[in-house]
């Protein structure tokens, strides 16, 4: 049996010479459960855990293709913010804020959240007025959000480049106090961990080769681990979402891309916050062990072959060198892909489907990771109740068709 | 990065001088206003987002400006096959 983790426990393993506990055990599947959660990610555990702790059901198996921590998770730059400009938006990302702020103690693991803040410049006039519509908007919605001008974005971070001369000068930015970062594979492994420690059956190297469904029902997955049957099956496999759904006879409205990001050597500490950048677009963080995290764009075109090209990341390089020259003689150290699931209003779908008790949470594109745990929330409570949690409801699949998108594409300061 | 074959100039260019412009073989609805929500929806939203070969669109941006269609794997970036806009292609594996 699992241990909770505390100072005595440290200790103890300490001085007996590191004798941890496996964190997540390794199991076999099961031939039925009541609940499968497909993809391993942090959305998908976070599911599983939030099934386990609040809706009480427990006989749940989330099956993951490659390794925990090993897919997308791992892969973003880690950004946590909740300043979203539409109500809908805004109140889901807060939702996941909110829970994020209690996270570590609430898995009993560290996830190292740090809410160093999050500035989002501006760089024009008109960059600026949506800036103050949207901080306008975040506080009538209850969000922490100010406006702050070059001369104090200057005082807080002096590294940063503010010359009038600049080909986009930066004129002031956005600031959201409570933003910050999380170790992101902690996340999967924090969430891992605490769901199996409710009896959750986290089955790993097992990929879902096809969606049973019989006269419009889902019946189980088959795996390369073998059949497995279920109840209910929620589908979070952020990029390889369309390939899930066409299992099922399902189309979806998104379309794959390769996202990137890249990091420095590691450095002493130089930047103490969160810095991103709509329009020359490169947004910049230093993580705790002191490499610079640097995220690019999306190439167009679909793919999903976790790379991207060297021209996004030699425009993102660009951007980040523009707003901090001291940057220009630091040492790049490694670059990735991700397969992002972009959705045409860059807004998740949280949604039953036309199969009976199949459920899609997907479509966060370029910025799943900031909802991790609000996200497997309301898509734990969507799939208990058979109805969608009341801050999912307009993430329903149906907008599409009756044209209630949720109009934060470009609007929020997203970096994409 | 890849190349890509423009078949209009007849050049194999860095893909840098094109833009993606979607999936390929999605006509307008010829009346939309006949059409219900649902069929309109998957025409304006709804994509295949195939893994494997796929058929797409490109536009030669910074040469003659003109659209085309390529089959690509969406797994390996492999180009297979170029074609002129409006080639019928018999075999049209989504």
């Amino acid at each position: 049996m699992q241990k909770k983790y505390s100072w005595y426990s440290l200790l103890k393993a300490g001085l007996s010479g590191q004798d941890w506990d496996q964190a997540i055990p390794l199991v076999e599947p099961k031939s039925k459960y009541d609940i499968i959660i497909v993809g391993g990610g942090g959305h998908g555990l976070a599911t599983a855990y939030y099934l386990a702790k609040e809706c009480g059901i427990k006989n749940v198996a989330v099956v993951e293709k490659g390794y925990i921590g090993g897919g997308n998770t791992g892969r973003n730059t880690t950004i946590i913010r909740s300043n979203y400009l539409r109500d809908e938006a805004s109140s889901l990302y807060e939702h996941a804020m909110k829970l994020w702020e209690g996270i570590s103690e609430d898995l009993n693991f560290n996830v190292m959240f740090s809410q160093r803040g999050v500035y989002n410049l501006g760089h024009s006039l008109q960059d600026m007025r949506d800036i103050e519509r949207r901080v306008n908007a975040n506080v009538l919605n209850g969000v922490d959000a100010q406006v702050v001008d070059v001369n104090e974005i200057k005082q807080q971070i002096p590294i940063i480049n503010i010359t009038k001369n600049a080909r986009y000068p930066v004129m002031g930015a956005s600031y959201q106090p409570r933003g910050g970062v999380a170790r992101h594979d902690g996340v999967a492994w924090g969430f891992a961990r605490a769901a199996s420690m409710l009896g959750v059956d986290i089955i790993q190297d097992c990929e879902v080769i096809d969606i049973e469904v019989e006269e419009g029902r889902v019946k189980g997955v088959k795996t390369t681990r073998g059949d497995i049957l279920a109840d209910r099956v929620g589908c979070v496999s952020a990029g390889h979402s369309s390939v899930l759904a066409k299992m099922a006879g399902l189309r979806l409205p998104i379309e794959s891309h390769p996202l990137q990001a890249f990091v420095s050597e590691a450095m002493k500490p130089v930047l103490h916050t969160v810095v991103m950048s709509n329009a020359v677009h490169g947004y910049i963080s230093q993580s705790d062990k002191g490499d610079l995290v640097i995220g690019a764009g999306i190439d167009s075109y679909n793919s999903y072959a976790q790379r991207g090209n060297s021209q996004i990341i030699e425009h993102a390089a660009a951007a980040i060198l523009e707003l901090f020259p001291i940057f220009s003689r630091v040492r790049m150290n490694r670059q990735w892909g991700g397969i992002v699931d972009v959705c045409p209003d860059a807004c998740p779908i949280i949604s039953p489907t036309k199969v009976e008790g199949l459920y899609f949470n997907c479509g966060w594109g370029t910025g799943g990771f900031k909802a991790t745990p609000g996200s497997g929330n309301v898509f734990a409570h969507t799939i208990a109740q058979d109805k969608q949690h009341p801050l999912a409801v307009p993430f329903h699949i149906d907008r599409f068709t009756t044209g209630a998108l949720i109009d934060e594409h470009g609007a929020a300061g997203v970096a994409h | 990065m890849f190349l890509l074959y423009c078949p209009y100039c007849n050049e194999e260019r860095e893909q840098n001088e094109f833009s993606a412009a979607g999936e390929a073989f999605i006509a307008r609805p010829k009346n939309p206003e006949a059409i219900s929500d649902k069929d309109w929806a998957d025409y304006v939203f709804y994509r295949t987002n195939h893994k494997g070969d796929h058929w797409e669109q490109w536009v030669h941006a910074n040469g003659c400006r003109k659209y085309f269609i390529v089959k690509r794997s969406t797994i390996s970036h492999e180009i297979l096959q170029v074609e002129p806009f409006g080639t019928e292609i018999s075999e049209q594996e989504s």
